[in-house]
């Protein structure tokens, strides 16, 4: 049964990354990342971590995509500027590209092919749940949660040094 | 209501982080009461690392591990912690007369080096993936901004920039390696990974291998390994020197200390997958850093490529993963902290308001108006290089007998082959200051805090080359 949600979402997602590559405006791209952010949603609800589905949509889908928008629509994008500018094709490039790209492809098929891949951890029936998470965060993992404040401090510290207006103190 | 077992905390051994924090948050208070003069604000920044480097003596016994073994206080991060203060008190000094000469007015510059270091001791004692991630990006972000805090200089603002770019995109190799290694064994945490290792019931081992490579090429840009190296002689350059050299000791160090922990510390047993490919990165981090060197006209930009090279020597200690190649790794990061420091410090005495003397012609003739400085240089350069009986020589020679013992022969034969190609170019520099004439006017105004690094540098390079045996005894035991 979770199959049969799992791998129509799935396809949708890999052909939505696709999208976010392939296409050929900012905008479109945006639009498939925030599709793809919710099927990987969608993917974690179904595992039964709820509690990190909807986190993702609240700040990958949500927060973080705004941002991405805001910046795109900043930038004021006119006329030709509304479609990535590639860069000159190589013929030499593109092809030794491809030649690297199947083989690695090939070395993976070989290795998860011999039935190395099969035996998959299996997560607890609470991985994920508001409670596990909520738990974990401050038993387990209450000394990155808190380091997580200088990395958020520092940041800011930067922020404001690079972008203030007035130069000296 | 479910009952949460409160978690295990143990802030005694957390207390060089906490010292620090403080300190940094001090400093930031301080500066908003103080004018144009900083010295206050720099006084408490080095009370700061002072107090840091005292407290991470706090613990006993080590190794302790606390906080559900995510961190631990063992010799290796006690003398690491040594190294960082070190490096980051002789930043700020070399920072003194620098930033008053090129109006670098802001508090939070001190700030910054402060948090940054708080982010090296983390990563230099946490056993946890996460924590390690977190630490790098906490030394990550604080550099993105030192590197381009020179607002209105081009280049200092093109090496924040890039620097920031590529670095973010690295950052993403390194965490996606990371949640790989997770889905293979399931936990975060070094020494559980170790034991899943050792009893083999890591869940997939394809998942794991591309891990280790992802890790591989994560922590290889930050610590400016080749292929990843491509960064750092442009950010090198850009950067404002004493950053420069900051960069090139702590933050690497403290990369370093995590690689190691990570592949030598946790993954031993898995060293036929990750040993050939880092074999493979140092063999080309010495030949296209020494290769690179030669090519450079410009001083900042030659320590650079130099300090790639560095890199390859430095990874055989990890390659080595015995208790010799910890202990060659903190001695060489120590002597290199001493090399990099005075050798920056050379270059910012020369250079002046206007113009920064970063051009190796600049340096012509240099020994017959100032021998004293002259020979300084020459001094690091060739220690640098590895002549003995500077530290330099002394910090090869352990790192090369800790990969012996290991039987890498052909590896060390290919390292000390490129600390000969190294010569030419320290030796291209020593060339134009004693046998070239005078170019131009060398208008040298001694800053006593510079010379003072410079000195402190000197007494160390030639100190640790003549009587390394007290250091190598502490880092042993």
């Amino acid at each position: 049964m979770e199959l049969l949600i799992f791998y129509p979402i799935g396809t949708l997602c890999v052909f939505l990354a696709l999208g976010v590559v392939l296409n050929k405006s900012p905008i479109g791209s945006a639009m498939c990342l925030i599709g793809m952010m919710l099927g990987l949603a969608a993917v974690f609800a179904i595992q039964h971590a709820h509690f990190i589905a909807i986190l993702q949509v609240i700040i990958y889908a949500g927060a973080i995509m705004v941002l991405f928008m805001f910046v795109i629509m900043l930038l004021n994008l006119k006329g030709d500027d509304t479609v990535w500018k590639t860069r000159e094709g190589n013929t030499l490039l593109t092809g030794l590209g491809a030649v690297l790209v199947v083989g690695i492809l090939y070395k993976m098929t070989e290795i998860t092919g011999g039935g190395e891949f099969d035996s998959p951890t299996p997560i607890q029936e609470t991985f994920g749940t508001t409670v596990k998470v909520g738990t974990t965060l401050f038993t387990d993992f209450v000394l990155p949660f808190e380091v997580a404040s200088i990395l958020l401090l520092a940041a800011m510290i930067g922020a404001v040094v690079l972008a203030k207006s007035k130069m000296d103190d | 209501m479910e009952h949460i077992p409160s978690p295990t905390v143990d802030l005694v051994s957390l207390a060089p982080v906490l010292v620090l924090s403080v300190f940094a948050m001090m400093v930031l208070l301080v500066d908003l009461y103080v004018k144009r003069d900083k010295t206050l604000v720099i006084f408490i920044s080095l009370v700061g690392l002072l107090m840091t480097a005292i407290s991470a003596f706090a613990k006993f016994d080590l190794p302790v591990h606390s906080f559900n073994d995510s961190y631990v206080v063992d010799e290796l991060s006690v003398f690491f912690i040594m190294i960082f203060t070190l490096s980051s008190a002789l930043a700020i000094l070399l920072s003194i007369d620098y930033n008053k000469r090129e109006g670098i007015r802001m508090g939070e510059y001190y700030s910054l080096i402060l948090l940054c270091t708080v982010g090296m001791i983390l990563l230099a004692s946490s056993t946890d993936m996460i924590m390690i991630f977190l630490g790098i990006e906490i030394v990550s972000i604080c550099l993105y901004v030192l590197a381009g805090i020179r607002r209105s200089d081009p280049k200092s603002n093109e090496a924040a920039l890039k620097y920031f770019l590529l670095g973010a995109f690295a950052t993403g190799f390194l965490l996606y390696g990371m949640t790989l290694v997770y889905g293979a064994t399931g936990t975060t945490k070094l020494g559980l990974i170790a034991e899943l290792i050792r009893e083999e019931q890591i869940a997939s081992k394809p998942l794991m291998l591309m891990g280790i490579v992802l890790l591989i090429i994560g922590f290889g840009f930050k610590v400016a390994s080749v292929p990843f190296h491509m960064w750092a002689p442009d950010v090198y350059h850009g950067a404002p020197t004493p950053v420069t050299a900051f960069m090139a000791v702590g933050p690497k160090a403290a990369a370093f200390a995590a690689f190691f922990r990570v592949f030598a510390e946790a993954m031993p047993v898995l060293s036929p997958s990750w040993e050939s490919l880092l074999c493979i990165v140092a063999v080309l981090s010495m030949f296209i850093g020494n290769v690179g060197a030669i090519m450079q006209t410009n001083i900042k930009r030659l320590l650079a490529y130099s300090s790639v090279s560095h890199v390859g020597y430095i990874l055989i200690a990890v390659i080595a993963k015995n208790s010799l190649g910890s202990s060659s790794l903190v001695f060489y990061m120590l002597a290199y902290a001493f090399m990099i420091f005075g050798a920056f410090g050379i270059v910012i005495l020369i250079g002046r308001k206007e113009n920064e003397m970063l051009e190796i012609a600049d340096y012509s003739g240099l020994a017959y108006k100032h021998p004293l400085m002259a020979i300084s240089m020459s001094v690091f350069l060739l220690s640098l290089g590895g002549m003995p009986p500077l530290a330099g020589f002394v910090a090869k020679f352990y790192i090369f007998s800790a990969a012996i013992k290991e039987g890498f022969v052909t590896l060390v034969v290919l390292a000390v082959l490129n600390s000969v190609i190294s010569f030419y170019y320290y030796l291209k520099v020593i060339v134009y200051m004693y046998m070239k004439e005078p170019e131009g006017e060398f208008q040298i105004s001694l800053a006593p805090m510079t010379v003072f690094v410079v000195v402190i540098a000197m007494v160390g390079t030639a100190g640790l080359g003549i009587f390394p045996d007290p250091i190598l005894y502490f880092t042993q035991h």
